[in-house]
């Protein structure tokens, strides 16, 4: 008997899963309803490759190379001199009393290290550190459990420790100006800092300690205004996090959404695309117009969608009364259809706005 | 949204053609406005890197900041742009006209005949602009860090643009896409729409391309390159970044000549499809009949020209950074204001509008049956109160008893509704009318509405717009933080470091 | 200590913090039927007495004559004025007060000892200033409001309950303010504790209104961390039908168990459906008629020996204007005249014995933030002293789970605890225990 993990690299095309990070952990709170996703992430399924197989391919999460080179710079920046900088921003915007802090970074692998390795070192930096005395840990290897399978996550960012509490610092190259960013794009780079607290608070977990060292406030360090400056903000993030915790223990069960799939189902990037693009469609999706910024799988699912009132919009559908096809919405609007039961009432509303757009438009 | 919106995207999808949600346009479409294009550099806050710019559709302005990490280059391109936008501003402070003061004791007021419109292809363009003069607009003409002296007074002016734009009754800063699916409904979402060229592709598709096709093509930044502001990050690895750098290896003035042409050109393509676009979606809704209270919104947008002008001429502060406590309350109870009357005279003018307003009962159209316009009841006195019946079928959510209705046509006739009754299908309602009918016992002709003819009650109403009780800034109260400090031009403002 | 004796702890302590004078601003929060309304009259009528002269500032015309109505019957010594527009008339029950002043400039109530009138109204006295003033339900009001009145006052007491709706702008979209200390958008109280987080905040500790089946639940789904409990003890409270159901129908079913446990989860077959789903409305009309058919009685420390259920006890709560007409005119036609039919947003600080709610996300596909607004639940399941029906379709948690998490983040933004999804959960978990299924 197939257990689940095997099941999930069957799926796969076998090989390692694709590893996850912070950003696709974290925008897999962005559609939980979606069974074709939750079963792609879970698997590690290359969902880039996929998309190409099918003719979908996709530029989700391609920045420009001026991008990825200012990102760089401003983070050597901030990190620079053991982090002077951005002890500076602490003391200073954030008013937190660090006396003098200890630099650690646990970025580098040692020679013949393995991940896991890693990842005990850095679980013990962090578990021993002194209390008292502020420490930052520079790239600290941490690991979340996705649906069973542990994702090493390698944060850019530093751990804090400040007395008894944790913070997870997130630099991000967008700016702040006059107290201001981009409010999508501070929620996504909190979402993925919510990651970093979730994994933090399972390594203390692990080490016999109070998750609840972790504080549910991260700090933002972001360029200031129109200057490479930085500036730090503090960043409650309770929500995104509850929305990840509940995201996560979906896909824990995530053997419940297997049961759904034929046995002989697999999504291997390698398969013929006619019979990928027919082994997707058992899994079923749930299109909506943000897929399109948020999965690979986006612009697959939208053709597939062609014809239904979900390409349309959230908000389309619901005012339709959740007629789902768009030619079902349009013969019950004019009266072609004769509506069943339970879309009477839709029915009604629809031949409503026909008979008032008509007339508007006539006159 | 709507169902009645709703209903047009499903009939677009179907039919491969945009649908009208209008039945008039609510926009006022300037004979000449000024488009922009800008382009940025990615990863540098709102760096210009290139921008078309001008009035006329078959002769722009290509600016380009060939090295667009070096400061001194950046200002060259403002105050090039700078140059621009304010001649084409102060074209309007030419003529005025006389109005009779709007209280008796004040002066008669002077508002100029036409103020600006300016265009950008989506909502990045406005905040392109927001940004711009937020850069720009505290730099000081003196001292140390001395710029030209068009580049604070762009950023006073793309400063008020952007923020007029916040206000859906004004004209004067006007992103196509937002205009565009003001008036059309597409086949796709609206996320897609935020994409002009696809958008366009279901208004008007190229020839020989069906709706589906261009807006797929749209997606394609190779074959259609995005409206910016941000540019496309295979151009900018592919040509961007190695004209760049050719700029900076450069061994000779010649070299560095023909690389900045070539850089230009490049540019140019990137965004001559989008400047193309933005004038063709002029052309289409400038075509358009306009509504009724077109004329008057546009005539405030010039009322607030006006009083711009006026205040650049006398203190000219740059405006704050954010809202003061005081400033914020007003802003937002105008802008509350201004939404109520924009949505009443949208519906007035449009029956499409008001079908929103009749699809969830609030609003009724229907033919009068029965019309009394010497209709009297006993208050205090005998007073004039003609009734009619209205027959309706729409599906009616008001209740007797609801009153202050009116009708677009008599906008100054209020009417309350005595009784409803339903028969086969149809609401019969009794209203009460009040106003309008002069001073008399007798209602002059054409007063009240008259058997057989068709009548709309909503509640809807345009109101005067009061400007609202407020403190003085220096009398903020200490529950919103006390009094905030004057302005007073600081030196680290002009000296802001542009990375 | 008693219940009573520990309110009047918590009151006492209220006023003497307030009457000190030692704070220019002091806050009082408020849980569903707490006794606000007590405190402040208790508040205004104790200072006039002692010679000072009160001002009283509420959010609506129909609150103002209640306090008045309240604060006349609990002091007929003192003279109360009523701030009020022009073309105002009192109404029968104001008019029955000779005390009462009415007047539409300031200046007409100078000899007034407590003055009564809207924030709106308060907003064209632009000269003078009082020495103290009561701003009553404060969380519904806008900081804006505040702004425009808060100079005319020495010292303000800000009484409100922080579980209940925000205040609402018909520009929710626009963020041009947010993260700023002084968002005209935000609550009175939002801004207030933002620019002045060294104020004392006070509560009252005890519901007078939930039954005990209800102030936990409410006060862990709405109220995480400050809580409350109920005044009244499980035995003070009660309900029967006096006819029995036909024993058969799930209408009857819902009642019975609403009686037995203060709660009742009415259960149509999921579908998705416009928003005025006529099956739900009619469903909901039918269990509020059936309460009164059935000659159903409460009983409780006001009437420990019962009382049988008048229509206007019962209240009918939709989240949406149009929802709420389609069961006005659903309950017209089956003769339920007399019950209350209005929107979570105008139902805020009305009290009933038993309330029949339909479920705000009832047959949607999706969720929006308006629909998961904590405040919207919290209002349609607070009103109760006895009972409340929720009527919806099934899939609700579905809906729940499933909804995405996009919400934009604004840096030092005021954010409200607790989520509204987190909210709705507690909720449906609970109300699942109390489930009826119609078929």
């Amino acid at each position: 008997m197939e257990n689940t993990e095997q099941r999930l690299s069957r799926l796969r095309g076998g090989g390692d899963p694709e590893a996850h990070n912070a950003r696709t952990i974290a925008a897999m709170t962005r559609n939980p309803g979606c069974v074709r996703r939750a079963i792609m992430d879970a698997a590690g399924v290359d969902k880039p490759a996929v998309a190409a197989a099918v003719g979908h391919p996709t530029s989700i999460g391609r920045l420009s190379d001026f991008a990825v080179s200012r990102g760089i710079s401003f983070e050597t920046r901030v990190k620079s001199e053991g982090c002077a900088e951005l002890l500076r921003l602490l003391r200073e915007q954030l008013g937190l009393p660090v006396p003098q802090a200890h630099y650690e970074d646990l970025g580098s692998t040692g020679k013949g290290e393995t991940v896991s390795g890693r990842y005990l070192r850095s679980k013990a930096m962090l578990d021993t550190a002194e209390q008292g005395t502020g420490t930052l840990f520079d790239h600290p290897l941490l690991r979340l459990s996705i649906s069973g399978v542990w994702a090493y996550l390698e944060p850019d960012l530093v751990a804090f420790q400040l007395g008894e509490k944790f913070y997870v610092i997130e630099i991000k190259s967008f700016p702040v100006i006059d107290g201001v960013a981009d409010a999508s794009k501070v929620a996504a780079s909190v979402t993925q800092s919510a990651v970093y607290v979730l994994a933090l608070q399972s390594l203390l977990s692990e080490a016999g300690r109070d998750p609840g060292l972790v504080s549910h406030e991260v700090i933002l360090v972001c360029p200031k205004d129109f200057s490479n400056q930085a500036t730090a903000t503090l960043v409650d993030v309770r929500k995104p996090l509850a929305a990840l915790r509940r995201q996560l223990s979906r896909m824990d069960n995530i053997a419940a959404l297997l049961h759904l799939l034929p046995a002989n189902v697999t999504f291997d990037p390698e398969l013929p695309a006619m019979e990928l693009a027919q082994a997707l469609t058992q899994a079923s999706a749930r299109y909506s117009p943000e897929c399109l910024a948020a999965c690979e799988m986006g612009s697959f699912c939208r053709a597939e969608a062609k014809g239904s009132t979900a390409i349309l919009g959230r908000t389309v559908r619901e005012d339709l009364g959740g007629v789902d096809a768009v030619s079902t919405a349009l013969e019950l609007a004019t009266g072609r259809l004769q509506p069943t039961k339970d879309l009477l009432q839709a029915a009604h509303v629809l031949r409503l706005a026909q008979r008032m757009r008509t007339e508007a438009l006539a006159r | 949204m709507s169902t009645l919106t709703a209903l047009a995207r499903v009939q677009a999808a179907h039919h491969g053609a945009a649908q009208q949600i209008c039945t008039v346009r609510h926009l006022h479409v300037h004979d000449r406005p000024l488009v922009l294009v800008p382009l940025t550099l990615a990863g540098e806050t709102n760096a210009p890197l290139a921008a078309m710019v001008g009035d006329r559709h078959g002769n722009p302005q290509v600016l380009v900041v060939p090295r667009p990490r070096l400061r001194e280059q950046r200002f060259v391109f403002v105050e090039r742009l700078a140059n621009i936008v304010l001649s084409y501003v102060d074209g309007f402070t030419d003529d005025v006209e006389t109005l009779p003061a709007k209280r008796k004791d004040d002066e008669p007021r002077q508002r100029f005949t036409d103020a600006p419109q300016v265009w950008v292809p989506n909502p990045g363009g406005v905040e392109y602009l927001r940004l711009m003069g937020r850069m720009t607009r505290f730099r000081q003409t003196t001292g140390d860090y001395a710029v030209a002296a068009g580049v604070p007074q762009l950023g006073k002016w793309a400063t008020w643009l952007a923020e007029q734009a916040e206000y859906p009754d004004s004209s004067v800063l006007v992103a196509a896409t937002q205009a565009l699916t003001g008036f059309w409904a597409t086949g796709q979402s609206s996320l897609e729409d935020g994409n002009l060229a696809a958008l366009m592709g279901w208004i008007a598709p190229p020839a020989g391309m069906t709706a589906e096709q261009a807006a797929a093509t749209a997606e394609d930044p190779i074959l259609c390159p995005p409206a910016g502001p941000a540019t496309d990050p295979q151009f900018d690895r592919l040509v961007l970044a190695p004209a760049l750098r050719d700029l900076e290896e450069a061994p000779s003035d010649a070299v560095r000549v023909r690389v900045q042409e070539r850089l230009t050109l490049a540019l140019r393509e990137q965004m001559q499809p989008t400047w193309d676009r933005v004038w063709q979606a002029i052309g289409l809704l400038g075509a358009q009949q306009p509504g009724g209270s077109v004329e008057q919104r546009w005539a405030a947008d010039r009322d607030r020209f006006s009083d711009f002008v006026a205040y650049l001429r006398d203190t000219g502060h740059p405006q704050a950074k954010r809202d003061s406590a005081v400033l914020g309350a007003r802003k937002l109870h105008d802008m509350e204001r201004r939404l109520a009357n924009f949505e009443a005279q949208r519906a007035f003018d449009d029956p499409l509008v008001m079908g929103e307003q009749r699809m969830t009962g609030e609003a009724f159209t229907g033919i009068v049956t029965w019309s009394d316009p010497l209709r009297t009841v006993t208050l205090s006195r005998r007073v004039l109160r003609p009734g009619i019946v209205v027959e309706t079928e729409d599906p009616l959510r008001l209740v007797a008893g609801d009153a202050d209705l009116r009708d677009p046509q008599r906008p100054n006739q209020k009417a309350s509704i005595l009784r409803l009754s339903e028969s086969a299908g149809k609401i019969s309602v009794s209203l009460e009318l009040q106003g309008g009918t002069g001073s008399g016992l007798t209602a002059p002709p054409g007063s009240v509405p008259a058997v057989g003819e068709r009548v709309t009650y909503s509640r809807l109403q345009v109101s005067y717009m009061s400007p609202g009780q407020f403190p003085a800034r220096d009398q903020t109260p200490w529950t919103h933080g006390g009094p905030p400090q004057p302005y007073a031009p600081a030196t680290s403002d002009a000296a802001e470091d542009w990375s | 200590m008693t219940a009573a004796e520990q309110a009047e702890r918590a009151v006492a302590e209220i006023i003497g913090t307030f009457t000190s004078g030692a704070h220019r601003g002091v806050v009082v929060d408020s849980p569903p039927g707490a006794g606000k309304s007590t405190l402040v009259v208790r508040t205004s009528t104790e200072l006039a007495r002692q010679g000072e002269q009160i001002c009283v500032v509420a959010q609506t015309n129909s609150q103002v004559d209640d306090l008045i109505i309240r604060m006349a019957t609990a002091a007929d010594d003192l003279r109360i004025g009523r701030l009020s527009a022009g073309d105002y008339r009192p109404s029968d029950e104001v008019s029955r007060f000779p005390f009462v002043r009415v007047a539409s400039k300031i200046d007409d109530l100078a000899s007034c000892k407590i003055i009564v009138g809207t924030a709106a109204k308060w907003v064209y006295v632009t000269d003078g200033q009082w020495p103290w003033a009561i701003i009553d339900e404060a969380y519904q009001m806008r900081s804006d409001m505040l702004l425009r009145i808060a100079s005319r006052f020495e010292r303000m007491l800000f009484v409100g309950d922080p579980g209940q709706l925000d205040p609402f702008s018909t520009v929710e979209e626009s963020h041009r303010w947010a993260g700023l200390a002084w968002d005209p958008m935000q609550s009175a109280v939002a801004v207030l504790l933002r620019n002045n987080p060294d104020l004392p905040q006070l509560r009252l500790p005890l519901s007078w209104r939930l039954p005990p089946s209800a102030a936990p639940v409410v006060a862990k789904a709405f109220y995480p961390f400050t809580g409350f409990e109920a005044a009244t003890a499980p035995q003070t409270r009660g309900m029967k039908a006096t006819a029995a159901g036909l024993g058969v129908g799930p209408v009857d079913d819902v009642i019975d168990i609403a009686a037995e446990t203060g709660w009742g989860f009415y259960e149509m077959p999921a579908r998705n459906t416009i928003r005025t789903d006529a099956e739900a409305v009619q469903a909901t009309v039918a269990i509020a008629t059936r309460v009164l058919q059935r000659g159903t009685e409460t009983y409780c420390e006001h009437a420990p020996g019962g009382r049988r259920i008048e229509p206007g006890r019962i209240a009918v709560g939709a989240a949406h204007r149009d929802q709420v007409t389609a069961l006005r005119q659903a309950l017209e036609a089956s003769g339920g005249s007399g019950i209350r039919v209005d929107t979570a947003n105008r139902l805020q600080g009305a009290e009933f014995d038993v309330t029949v709610m339909l479920h705000p996300l009832s047959g949607r596909i999706d969720a929006t933030a308006f629909h998961l607004e904590s405040g919207r639940l919290c209002v349609l399941t607070s009103r109760h002293r006895h009972a409340c029906i929720v009527v919806g379709r099934a899939g609700i948690p579905d809906l729940l789970d499933t909804h995405p998490s996009v919400e934009p983040i604004y840096l030092d933004a005021m954010t409200k605890f607790p989520d509204g999804w987190e909210a709705n959960q507690a909720m449906l978990a609970h109300l699942a225990g109390h489930r009826v299924a119609a078929f």
